[in-house]
């Protein structure tokens, strides 16, 4: 099902594997059953006496009919079993994939917010832990440990072709985990009602081999580069007037934690939680008013002149 | 307290003299001032199903306009604000303005009927909870309709709905509105409880009770259970928001999921109380149709009590991704899979019924003969939930929107459609035209199906729940456009409906008392049954008192044409527990306005509490107590300074 990239039918790692097939055959059971009841319903009423209204019934004579005792008997072995088979199955799956295993690969922080996702990354050395938001990077072949956060109300961490749901829930610290089998970007999904936009609250988990995994994640600890040129120089000022009491560049004086940190904004494949393509004009119309992209998210629309947007998208470029 | 004093009852036949002696005592008087204080199950029963179906197409309007925003990708024919607050209004509709009260409606009418009983137990607290039902309907929508309805879901998890992510009086109208209307629901069900263990007719021992009854008892114990977790939290929250305190809030040391487990801990057997008495009014009435007794009747109610008591402990499969450890989640999903076994029971009774028995295709049999469809597939996508490690897959996606819509659309309203077919005659004295009942049936049937078969797939293909939109590409276009095709074919069914109910109504043919020749007491009475019910109190000998002659199950017969005739006031009869023996002589009260005052006293007491106004509070406790005085007040003609008096047995 490739054109269904949130469709758990289709498993990428071992839980969504484990899963994938008691999926399979309760699904299979639940189709056989609602057919073999569907046909005797059927055959049974095509015995009809009599078709019609309140006449036609009370034309039927009523009588006390054969004991039906051994249906209710035979019904109740016959759905027992796959129902035995079903729990036997489900608790063997779930200590599959209940706990995170002892030994991990990764240990990843995951915040959720009204409506955006932040990452955070525990550094390999002193200055090197960073925050990213929406694309989660993580080693294919190794278990994920995602301690999971909830900022403000309760969300859900869904990646369905890896693992099933976990909430993100205030005060409370939840654990999942991931693990990747294939190299491939995962979309994810935030499935616990959170607002107005929990709609567009979507994700990506990019799954890469160990060593592109560590030159991505020493790229994310770098400092964001200064800016080269006169208008992106200008966008910076605005942006540290305009932005930067939510948002972080690491490496400039912009540290704001409400929103996303964007020191490496333009390394992502999607912005504003998977709604838009990371281009300069869908930067651009972002930033200006986010919502009519996505009414009711928390950032307000910006109301910069053409010369300061233009600037503020230069900047943003730089970003890499 | 003296000793009740024991009477012996007159014993009579029922001739036109006691008839027309009861009719003065029973009658309610004509015009506006009768319809407002009228006790009369009956009526209650009739307003509670009219009322009900009125919020029904209410909240399948809200359905429609929800649907034509899925209807493709990117659509923008609704803000998300107004999304929000039509999927939240229409899940409070259904669940709790409809599917509940419709059932209570039915029960109400024809309970006492069934039971051979002149009124429900308690007739004055029966029109408190109707008029309570309405007046919270209305409190409920109130937000709504400007535009400030509730708007964190049904299930109004928090945070979301604490004041700091819901400042305006959304919320606040479906908290306050939600306590009100579970005092409606909590003095219906304790009516319902007495009215079941003490006004049967004489001889309907407990093991003779029909399945319908079965139902609605096990649903009024569950109610009266659960109700007080709900309307805690509800106060709870109300106190987060209005008054500060920190239930919910994990930032002060509150809980999250504390809001959780007291919703579900009602919320789930609120689900078995909205389909038990539905599958009841199955279990009675598909056999009519099937011309012989239900198979396995006693299986079938204790199945029904089975399925309750289960239910109380399934409320975690709700919860299962909240993060709770592996071995509670273990023992919720193991209840959850056991829930099946008794509901298996009562299929395989229903199958075995229509194959044992000689069916005759009526537009009710076609209803109650696809529920058992509908019940198995809603059935069987409840057991993949209730396995954990899918469940975690399954959870929050339209998946689970397909399953719950067989659940309340196949268990609530096709067998309650049914029922409208099958008891029409009895409100009304008509037969329901069966040449539309079939267009009815068919086009309910396909539209039902062609709408929610397919959104099983769009759940395994991953769309969530509750999104005002989804993007294009992800594989649910084709699949959403169907279901809304569907929705609006169902739409045109419930509408033949409506139209048939209207026609017949108008000139409907004459059903005369029993036109299905159907076995249970309610059919023993004129087409509608008279303001008393029963001119001499039956004595029961078996299960089917009509079909006795034929059966021979019993060798005694039930007597309906001679009994206790008690004649001497507005006078009913209580008998024991299980046995059903005649026990004492109950003076029921007179028509007042006294359950209609309460609830106004009741609805000025929570518009102050939305208010936060004092003062309002205030009148609205003094409207409570003056109209509690007028309720209570001893009358020496109903004799309530004593206790009623006992049958003396000889």
């Amino acid at each position: 099902m490739s054109g269904a990239p949130l469709s758990y039918l289709t498993a990428s790692g071992p839980r969504a594997a484990y899963t994938a097939p008691l999926t399979w055959f309760m699904l299979v059971v639940s189709i056989l059953v609602c057919v073999i009841v569907t046909v005797l319903v059927w055959i049974a009423a095509r015995r009809a006496r009599a078709a019609g209204g309140a006449s036609e019934t009370a034309s039927v004579p009523v009588e006390r009919g054969a004991d039906g005792f051994p249906w209710v008997k035979w019904g109740l072995v016959l759905s027992a079993i796959p129902l035995f088979i079903s729990l036997i199955w489900t608790m063997a799956a779930l200590a599959k994939v209940a706990g995170p295993p002892t030994v991990t690969g990764l240990a990843i922080d995951v915040t959720g917010h009204q409506y955006w996702w932040q990452a955070t990354y525990d550094g390999t050395g002193p200055g090197q832990a960073f925050s990213t938001a929406n694309e989660i990077h993580i080693p294919i072949g190794v278990p994920v440990l995602v301690r999971l956060h909830g900022a403000d109300v309760i969300h859900s961490f869904w990646v369905p072709q890896l693992a099933g749901k976990t909430d993100t829930i205030p005060g409370q610290n939840n654990v999942t985990w991931l693990q990747a089998d294939r190299p491939g970007r995962y979309r994810g999904q935030c499935t616990e009602y959170c607002g107005l936009q929990h709609a567009n609250m979507a994700f990506e988990v990019v799954a890469e081999p160990r060593d592109r995994f560590e030159a991505w994640r020493a790229h994310q600890a770098a400092m964001a580069p200064a800016p080269a040129d006169d208008t992106a120089r200008f966008g910076q000022v605005v942006f540290a007037h305009r932005c930067a009491s939510c948002h972080m560049v690491r490496g400039t004086p912009a540290a704001g934690t409400k929103g996303p940190d964007l020191t490496h904004l333009k390394d992502r494949r999607l912005i504003g939680s998977g709604v838009l393509p990371n281009t300069i004009g869908a930067v651009a119309g972002w930033v200006q008013s986010p919502q009519a992209v996505k009414p009711g998210s928390t950032m307000p629309n910006q109301h910069l002149s053409g010369p300061e947007l233009n600037a503020v998208s230069a900047y943003l470029e730089t970003l890499k | 307290m003296r000793a009740p004093a024991y009477r012996v009852p007159e014993i009579g036949e029922d001739t036109p003299a006691l008839r027309a002696r009861l009719q003065e005592i029973w009658e309610t008087p004509p015009g506006l001032k009768g319809w407002l204080v009228t006790t009369d199950h009956k009526e209650i029963g009739l307003r509670y199903i009219v009322t009900a179906f009125l919020l029904l197409i209410v909240g399948g309007i809200e359905a429609l306009v929800i649907r034509l925003q899925l209807a493709g990708p990117n659509l923008h024919l609704l803000t998300p604000d107004q999304y929000n607050q039509l999927f939240t209004t229409h899940g409070m509709t259904m669940i709790f303005l409809y599917a509940s009260p419709i059932l209570s409606g039915f029960s109400n009418y024809v309970w006492p009927l069934m039971f051979g009983s002149r009124d429900m137990a308690f007739p004055r607290l029966n029109a408190l909870s109707y008029w309570v039902y309405l007046f919270a309907a209305f409190f409920l929508y109130a937000g709504f309709v400007v535009g400030a309805g509730p708007n964190a879901g049904w299930f109004n998890y928090v945070p979301l709905a604490e004041r700091p992510y819901n400042p305006g009086i959304n919320e606040d109208f479906y908290a306050i509105g939600m306590i009100f209307l579970g005092i409606s629901v909590t003095v219906g069900a304790a009516n319902f409880i007495v009215t079941f263990f003490k006004t049967r007719a004489p001889g309907m021992a407990i093991n003779r009770v029909p399945i319908f009854a079965w139902g609605t008892l096990t649903a009024s114990v569950a109610n009266l259970v659960v109700i007080p977790a709900v309307s805690l939290a509800f106060f709870l929250l109300w106190m987060d928001r209005q008054f500060g305190t920190h239930f919910f809030s994990a930032a002060k040391g509150g809980q999250p999921l504390l809001w959780q487990h007291l919703f579900w801990l009602f919320g789930h057997p609120w689900v078995y109380a909205i389909v038990l008495p539905a599958m009841g009014m199955v279990s009675d009435a598909l056999p009519v149709f099937c011309r012989r007794p239900l198979v396995a009747h006693t299986l079938v109610a204790l199945a029904t009590v089975a399925v309750m008591i289960l239910g109380f402990g399934v409320w975690v499969h709700h919860m299962f991704a909240t993060g709770l450890p592996g071995l509670a989640l273990s023992f919720f999903s193991t209840a959850s899979i056991a829930i099946t076994v008794p509901s298996a029971v009562t299929v395989f009774a229903w199958i075995a019924t229509i194959w044992l028995g000689r069916p005759v295709i009526t537009t009710a049999f076609l209803f109650f003969a696809s529920m058992i469809v509908l019940f198995v597939i809603g059935g069987v996508s409840g057991f993949m939930t209730a396995s954990v490690p899918v469940d975690w897959q399954l959870t929050d996606t339209y998946f689970v929107v397909a399953h719950l819509h067989y659940v309340l659309i196949g268990i609530n309203v096709f067998p309650v459609v049914g029922a409208t077919y099958f008891w029409f005659p009895k409100f009304t004295g008509k037969l329901m035209g069966e040449r539309l009942g079939r267009w009815n049936f068919w086009t309910m049937f396909a539209g039902f199906n062609l709408g929610f078969l397919p959104m099983h797939l769009t759940g395994l293909l991953g769309m969530p729940r509750r999104v005002y939109t989804y993007p294009d590409g992800m594989g649910w276009d084709w699949l959403n456009l169907i279901t809304t095709i569907g929705s609006f074919v169902f739409a045109v069914g419930v509408l033949l409906f409506v139209i048939n109910v209207w026609i017949s109504y108008r000139k409907g043919a004459p059903a005369g008392d029993n036109p299905w020749d159907a076995p249970t007491l309610e059919w023993a009475t004129p087409s509608p049954p008279p303001p008393y019910n029963f001119a001499v109190i039956p004595t029961i000998a078996s299960r089917h008192p009509l079909w006795e002659d034929r059966l021979q199950e019993s060798e005694g017969r039930s007597c309906l044409s001679r009994g206790m005739t008690l004649d001497q006031g507005k006078e009913a009869l209580s008998t024991t527990a299980l046995d059903a023996d005649p026990d004492r002589i109950l003076e029921m009260p007179e028509d007042t306005s006294a359950p209609l005052l309460l609830a106004i006293g009741m609805t000025i007491l929570f518009i102050g509490m939305l208010a936060l106004s004092w003062l309002t509070i205030g009148i609205g406790v003094l409207a409570c107590l003056g109209a509690l005085l007028l309720w209570l007040w001893p009358r020496r003609d109903l004799r309530e300074r004593e206790p009623a008096p006992r049958v003396a047995h000889g």
